[in-house]
């Protein structure tokens, strides 16, 4: 499989980077290498084996559903490049 | 009385020398600090923290004094900047977390401290940690303190923890955090000439180191011999209840492990590992550490690990998804590079646009499209079956009696600072062919130096292990230390 160049802005768009004219060739040739480098995958016989979800064998643990952190707002928003009375500001979304 | 050089110490020889009181952890912090700061144009630190080390110092003799020292008490150590530190600037080596300072420490680097060791400052990296030569650092790259014979061509350390390798290497420090994803300790350990080990999958806490691909990512530490090594990972490793993928069982003391009997021990040699353009050198090497191993008492077994050739391709599907997964968290909302935009989503698009480096970008739109509608299943879904099946090769040869596996680290010595082409990634990808099957199958990885190529260039063996037996990979890797010729350190050109 390739992709052309109305996918590579599709791609680009959904992972949310802003893509000048000039880099889409480039970006087209390099993910299209990668893409070559991968097909060889096309060949293995993967039929009856399970996806690996998780590398060592591991119960995800559960913990108490209880408060055990927060209270922290100047913390959480001292590196916000613009936050106001402990709320993270960011351009108007609603009209 | 010759002046004591505080900087040619291992670190067992200076965790002891401080507890005989023979010089303090003040004078050895001071010397480190100095090294450092004459080593600048090898570009291994991103952030330098004197005062905080002389302040770790000082605590660290107040505690000597009074017999309270911990296993690592007054050990300067450099931590690669993928590490959050409280209070410290940690970037990721990216320009999207520039002027990110944590208000909190990562599990890992937390118990670093609680054993009494020194920060000397942030190493560093690879963008995000991924590259194999430390270019993509937004940074600068680190040149290595290794050159070849009769040459002054700047190299690679390798990477992405090549900040961690040159500063070992250089004796910056006494030894140094790493991460590893599908090679990023063992190569540069092997480009240098030091010792770096990639535990088991879920033995170090992953909590506070920034993410790159959750399920490969494992802490570690790069140091210059294999005691020194095994001495970190004790206080590195650990059940950390903030990471759902701690595993939650003993910190073995690695050290004790150390002199062991090998004899009896079976060692599995994988015919796949043996690739076209592998350089004789490395052909030569690997067939030397077979020789030392066997002459130790070990036997020697051919083994097949025959999905070997694909891991490298599943990577670069299951990698970069996951990075494009984890990286979306960068948006110019809570932390970072903000640009302004007409709307949110253009500041979004700016400030990634802006804020990622080019493999970056490259990586989260390789990890997006194989993740996005209708390619799920050819790409993410067969690269997580035949992750499936790199374990099972790997289990089959540990049920049929192996102990451990060798191979070499990497298919050439360290190569030079812009020498591979930046039009073509897979060139730089090939670099982790023998590294990143350890790490899709979530095994322990120790690569140790071995040798010098014909160029005058260090380089390692690798040894896998069975899940959680980093003890046999000590005691394995140790035996090689010994009866290989001296690799030694690299003479101080830098300053």
């Amino acid at each position: 499989m390739s992709v052309d160049q109305a996918t590579v802005r599709r791609i680009a768009r959904l992972a949310r980077l802003s893509l000048s004219e000039a880099d889409v060739a480039p970006l087209q040739g390099e993910l299209n290498a990668i893409l070559k480098f991968v097909e060889a995958l096309e060949s293995v016989d993967v039929d009856g084996i399970e996806p690996m979800t998780s590398v060592m064998p591991m119960k995800l643990r559960l913990r108490a559903d209880v408060v055990n952190d927060g209270e922290n707002v100047a913390g959480v928003t001292k590196n916000a490049p613009q936050s106001e009375d402990g709320f993270f500001l960011v351009p108007k979304v609603v009209e | 009385m010759a002046k004591l050089d505080l900087n040619n110490l291992t670190l067992a020889g200076a965790r002891d020398s401080l507890r005989a009181r023979d010089y303090s952890a003040q004078e050895l912090t001071e010397a480190h600090l100095e090294a450092m700061e004459k080593a600048r144009a090898l570009n291994a630190f991103i952030v330098e923290t004197p005062e905080q080390a002389r302040a770790m110092a000082k605590a660290a003799d107040a505690r000597l004094a009074k017999g309270e020292a911990g296993p690592l008490e007054g050990i300067p150590l450099g931590i690669k900047d993928l590490y959050c530190t409280q209070g410290v600037a940690t970037t990721a080596g990216s320009h999207i977390l520039e002027g990110f300072v944590p208000q909190y420490e990562s599990t890992v680097s937390s118990q670093l401290w609680r054993d009494g060791a020194v920060m000397l400052g942030k190493l560093n990296l690879d963008e995000f940690a991924m590259g194999s030569s430390n270019e993509t650092s937004h940074f600068g790259a680190v040149t290595s303190p290794w050159r070849r014979q009769g040459s002054n061509v700047a190299l690679v350390p390798g990477g992405s923890s090549g900040g961690s390798a040159a500063a070992v290497a250089a004796r910056l420090c006494l030894g140094a955090t790493a991460t590893d994803t599908g090679g990023s300790i063992r190569q540069p350990a092997a480009f240098t000439g030091t010792v770096g080990i990639k535990p088991t999958y879920g033995r170090c806490s992953r909590w506070g180191i920034v993410a790159f691909a959750s399920s490969l990512d494992q802490a570690g530490p790069i140091a210059r011999n294999v005691r020194d090594t095994a001495i970190l990972l004790r206080s590195m490793a650990g059940f950390d209840p903030k990471d759902s993928t701690s595993v939650d069982r003993p910190v073995p003391d690695y050290e004790a492990a150390l002199g062991s009997s090998i004899k009896g021990k079976t060692i599995g040699i994988p015919k796949e590992y043996r690739v076209d353009g592998m350089s004789p050198d490395i052909e030569a090497l690997w067939q030397q550490g077979i020789a030392w191993l066997r002459a130790a008492g070990a036997n020697i077994v051919d083994i097949t690990l025959p999905h070997t050739a694909h891991a490298l391709p599943a990577y670069y599907i299951v990698a970069p998804a996951e990075a494009s997964s984890n990286l979306a968290r960068y948006d110019g909302v809570r932390y970072g590079l903000r640009e302004q935009g007409r709307d949110i989503v253009d500041m979004y698009e700016k400030t990634r646009a802006a804020g990622f480096g080019k493999e970056v970008r490259r990586r989260i739109m390789i990890g997006t499209y194989v993740l996005s509608a209708g390619y799920y299943d050819a790409y993410y879904l067969r690269a997580q079956k035949i992750r499936t099946l790199i374990k099972r090769d790997f289990e089959q040869a540990f049920a049929a009696g192996v102990d451990a596996i060798l191979t070499p680290a990497t298919p050439s010595a360290a190569f030079g600072i812009g020498e591979k082409s930046d039009a073509d990634p897979i060139e730089m990808y090939l670099n982790d062919v023998f590294t990143v099957t350890v790490n899709m199958a979530g095994l322990p990885g120790l690569v140790v130096p071995a040798g010098l190529s014909a160029e005058g260039l260090p380089l390692g063996l690798q040894l896998i292990g069975r899940p959680f037996e980093e003890e046999t990979l000590f005691t394995l890797a140790q035996v090689i230390e010994e009866a290989a010729p001296k690799v030694g350190l690299p003479e101080a050109w830098w300053g």
